[in-house]
């Protein structure tokens, strides 16, 4: 178990919550220390509680606990919200100065330490750095050198002139000698540094970041929360590699912009959020019937409709699995980690072109909004490797004719896997339709040619079983009577999980599961476990029933769909508790 | 591009299943044409073709073509467009899908200025769908959905365009072959997005837009002293809705294609099997 400590700002929207957060992080991940963080946010933009929370260690971490150390509340309602993860010795950095704060106390067993925030700031230079006196103040409570802010500080503020770095310096400094001053502190806190140098992202982040490592050249999307980030981090970026990112009309237009791009030889993607994914799946299906290689990524909020659109929610499964009319060949793969929106972002690039069908790239908002630190050679960009499948040129269409000497884009072969050829290619025109067609790309009803390009398609899934490693990402003691499994984002909290039951001499096997369809073959692992306990994001448990239909199994499930992610410490409760349950229900049986 | 390329060389062996004497026909050999025209051939050309009779168009030439979804026509070719400038690119479709379902698409299809010609099929109809009204029917035009007329207005589809920002802007009719044919020909070489509604009849469910009715009414501008880089002049035909005007009525000749605009320099196609060297600055952005 990691000595980690649990720090958060909370406020106001509006207040700069956010960019608070964000310069403590990149100040703690310079300094060596891991970082993860998470957000509570309400759908506005002015007004309402916001908070950035952050997690850290000299070691790994990778979710969030029920837990704050401290706590810098510029609002009452930040301590009211936060109330429960508060514990005795949490300090409280307030401004009693501030109206609305002035008959605030710090309840019982906590420390209350009010800093004059506005004064302070106002001192060095400016009412405005009030959140970077109070970062100050922080940073001599968890006894973090201030020196380690100076970086970050310039980092966010060097755009705007040395002077303004200059007096966010010095707020910091005010606010960290206040507190040495007035307060006679005697905390446990010790945010010790190392020598490593950390990147801190977040998984929308990586995935744009995938996206680029793996060619990819065009994207067109539609903003929505919390899949924008993807976009706003490609805009500018994909230039420098000749591509364009385009924000269309809607996401209709998204993802047929794409589709377009695609066809005309370009690496092509587009991400959105459920309400989008409704909004294409016509197109969805089109992808599918023409064979064109598209990458979409849903980073699921909280649904139905638009539900709670800055909640986190796994709730799209079944949607990507299953969405579309008629029957439609396609690869769904989740990715679990802030690194694997990495890795997952580029194998479904891959995926797309070998067989030539759309993937959905999964991705949920706790991934999206949550930073974590990582070594840079977590993402190497020279084990990326690019595989655009069977494109032929020029030269190759010759034999991929006909008997007529026509070129055969959809030709039934063996592997389900036709060959494909860019725009411009001499000899290679042809069209494609998405009504049912024959080998040409032509129209057709013959039931036959039917059969055959349907069997076709499908054919291209069996061979993807078959060429591609589709193993879960596995976890814990593999002889564990219990199998814990889990898709998405829940994989840092099960493994920190796993700490906290091995504490009461619980030792779980994990498998987190990154391919949803064609899924790893899992029977084998269900077969030898007592108990398998499914943990997803939503209430009626859509990997769970997958599953459980496949292996013919029944399981246990763990749910929640508060809108909130889970949390390590809980999970590990929530675990206890089915546990406890199966062994109290077979005494009975018994 | 080959000089040699001749018009037929765009027409499949597929077998139309319009109805004899669709306006459609001539609608796709004036196409063909200006494409064989402007020195194009069916190897660096992409046509894409929404859903309707007037959608089959793709599925009748050759070329690189795709036959997509009702009303999406659009985007679809400004992907093509996008990622390889070097195409000639053709969207097709109808008044339907165009004007109904895909408005909002044409509307930004029109302000976003792609270099691509968009030709509309406007029966004012559905024919696919066996004779429904569309947005472009008249308001007393009695049909099976609408027994007692639309009780709405048309839309104006070159008023929609010109009110987005249109850089070209013209109207043509199928059967008027040589016309239409220098029309698409005249949108294909704009720099920009060159829209041209053709008047393309359904013989089969729509008995006021006939051939007949557009031979008598329509005034072709070529004749009269129409020039089309006067905005004003333009608006006043395109508001005119006493008389059905044929021709380019309104060409922005300073018009340079979003492609262009954007900086797109090459086809995107060409991304290697490895990533760039300098991508492992983009890791480092993130100290
Ligand atoms: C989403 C969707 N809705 C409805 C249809 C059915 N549909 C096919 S063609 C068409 C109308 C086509 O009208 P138009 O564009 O005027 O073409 P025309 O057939 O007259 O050439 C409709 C409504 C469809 N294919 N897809
Ligand atoms: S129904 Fe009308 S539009 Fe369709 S093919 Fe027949 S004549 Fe042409």
């Amino acid at each position: 178990m990691p000595e980690d400590l649990n720090w958060a700002i909370g406020g106001e929207a509006g207040d700069g919550i956010d960019s608070t957060g964000k310069i403590f992080a990149q100040a703690l991940s310079r300094a060596g220390r891991h970082v993860f963080t998470s957000k509570d946010f309400a759908s506005r933009i002015r007004g309402g509680y916001t908070a950035y929370k952050i997690r850290t260690s000299v070691d790994r971490v990778e979710s969030v606990v029920d837990r704050l150390d401290i706590l810098i509340a510029l609002t009452q309602r930040t301590v009211d919200e936060n109330m429960d993860e508060l514990h005795e010795g949490s300090v409280i950095i307030y401004d009693g100065e501030r109206t609305m704060m002035s008959d605030f106390e710090a309840p019982e067993g906590m420390i209350g330490l009010d800093v004059p925030l506005k004064g302070l700031a106002e001192e060095a230079g400016g009412a405005i750095v009030r959140n970077i006196v109070a970062l100050g103040a922080a940073c001599e409570v968890g006894d973090f050198p201030i020196e380690n802010l100076d970086e970050a500080l310039q980092k966010r503020f060097g755009d705007k002139g040395s002077s303004i770095v200059d007096t966010n310096k010095k707020a910091a400094r005010l606010g960290a000698e206040y507190v040495r001053e007035e307060y006679d502190l005697d905390t446990d806190y010790n945010m010790e540094t190392t020598d490593e140098d950390y990147v801190l992202l977040n998984g929308d982040e990586a995935i744009g970041m995938g996206a680029l490592a793996a060619g990819c050249r065009f994207y067109a999307g539609y903003p929505i929360t919390p899949a924008t980030d993807v976009m706003q981090y490609l805009v500018g970026r994909i230039d420098r590699y000749g591509g364009k990112v385009v924000q269309a009309e809607d996401e209709l237009s998204a993802i047929n912009m794409a589709l377009g791009a695609a066809r005309a030889g370009a690496r092509s993607m587009t991400a959105t959020s459920g309400p989008g994914i409704d909004l294409m799946s016509e197109t969805f299906g089109l992808i599918a019937q023409t064979e064109t290689p598209l990458v979409i990524c849903d980073v699921m909020r909280s649904g139905p409709s638009t539900g709670m659109p800055t909640k986190q929610e796994q709730g799209d499964l079944n949607m990507t699995l299953y969405g579309g009319h008629g029957e439609i060949p396609r690869f769904v793969i989740a990715p679990t980690t802030v690194s694997e929106c990495f890795w997952k972002t580029v194998e479904a690039f891959n995926m797309a072109e070998k067989y030539q069908t759309p993937v959905y790239l999964v991705s949920d908002l706790a991934l999206a909004v949550s930073e974590q630190t990582f070594s840079p050679d977590t993402f190497d960009m020279s084990e990326v490797e690019i595989d655009r499948g069977n494109v032929v040129d020029a030269g190759g269409i010759e034999d991929n004719t006909n008997d007529q000497g026509q070129f055969t884009p959809h030709a039934a072969t063996e592997d389900g896997i036709s060959p494909r050829t860019f725009p411009g290619v001499e000899g290679g025109a042809h069209m494609t339709t998405g009504l049912e067609h024959d080998e040409l790309g032509r129209r057709t009803e013959d039931t036959e040619v039917r059969v055959e390009q349907v069997e076709k398609r499908e054919r291209k899934v069996q061979t993807a079983r078959e060429r591609e490693d589709w193993s879960p990402r596995e976890f814990g003691d593999p002889d564990a009577d219990t199998l814990v499994v889990s898709w998405g984002s829940n994989e840092g909290a099960i493994r920190e999980a796993m700490d906290f039951l091995e504490e009461d001499d619980i030792s779980i096997r994990f498998l987190s599961t990154p391919y949803i369809f064609p899924r790893a073959d899992l029977n084998e692992a269900f077969e030898q476990a007592d108990d398998v306990i499914v943990v997803e994001c939503n209430a009626t448990g859509q990997w769970a029933d997958v599953l459980e239909h496949d292996t013919l199994q029944r399981v246990k499930r763990i749910n929640k769909y508060t809108g909130v992610r889970f949390k390590a410490d809980e999970l590990a409760q929530r675990i206890k508790e089915e546990l406890g349950q199966a062994a109290a229900e077979e005494v009975e049986a018994e | 591009m080959s000089s040699n390329v001749r018009f037929t060389d765009f027409k499949s062996d597929a077998q139309p299943t319009w109805c004899p004497g669709c306006g459609d026909f001539g609608t796709m050999n004036g196409m063909m044409k200006a494409l064989a025209e402007t020195g194009n051939d069916p190897d660096n050309t992409f046509v894409v073709a929404g859903i309707g009779c007037s959608g089959k168009i793709g599925t009748y030439m050759h070329s690189y073509a795709l036959h997509g979804v009702h009303g999406r026509a659009l985007p679809v070719g400004t992907g093509v467009k996008m990622a390889n400038p070097e195409l000639e690119v053709m969207v097709a479709g109808g008044d339907g899908d165009g004007y109904s379902i895909g408005a909002g698409h044409f509307v930004h299809a029109v302000r976003r200025n792609v270099d691509m010609t968009y030709v509309v099929m406007d029966n004012r109809i559905y024919g696919l769908t066996k004779g429904q009204f569309s947005p472009t029917s008249r308001e007393d035009f009695e049909t099976s959905t609408s027994p007692d007329g639309t009780n709405q207005q048309p839309v104006n589809p070159l008023a929609l365009a010109l009110a987005a920002g249109g850089t070209f802007i013209a109207q043509s009719f199928s059967s008027d072959a040589q016309r239409h044919a220098e029309i698409v020909q005249k949108a294909i070489e704009h720099d920009g997005f060159g829209f041209v509604n053709v008047f393309s009849p359904c013989v089969t469910f729509n008995d006021v837009d006939t051939y007949d009715y557009f031979r008598d009414s329509l005034v072709d501008l070529g004749e009269e002293d129409h020039d089309p880089s006067d905005y004003d002049a333009a608006k006043d035909k395109i508001m005119d809705r006493d008389k059905e005007y044929q021709g380019v009525i309104y060409q922005d000749d300073s018009s340079v294609g979003f492609e262009q605009r954007e900086g797109i320099e090459g086809p995107m196609n060409d991304i290697g099997d490895e990533p760039p060297e300098d991508m492992m600055d983009l890791v480092r952005e993130f100290y």
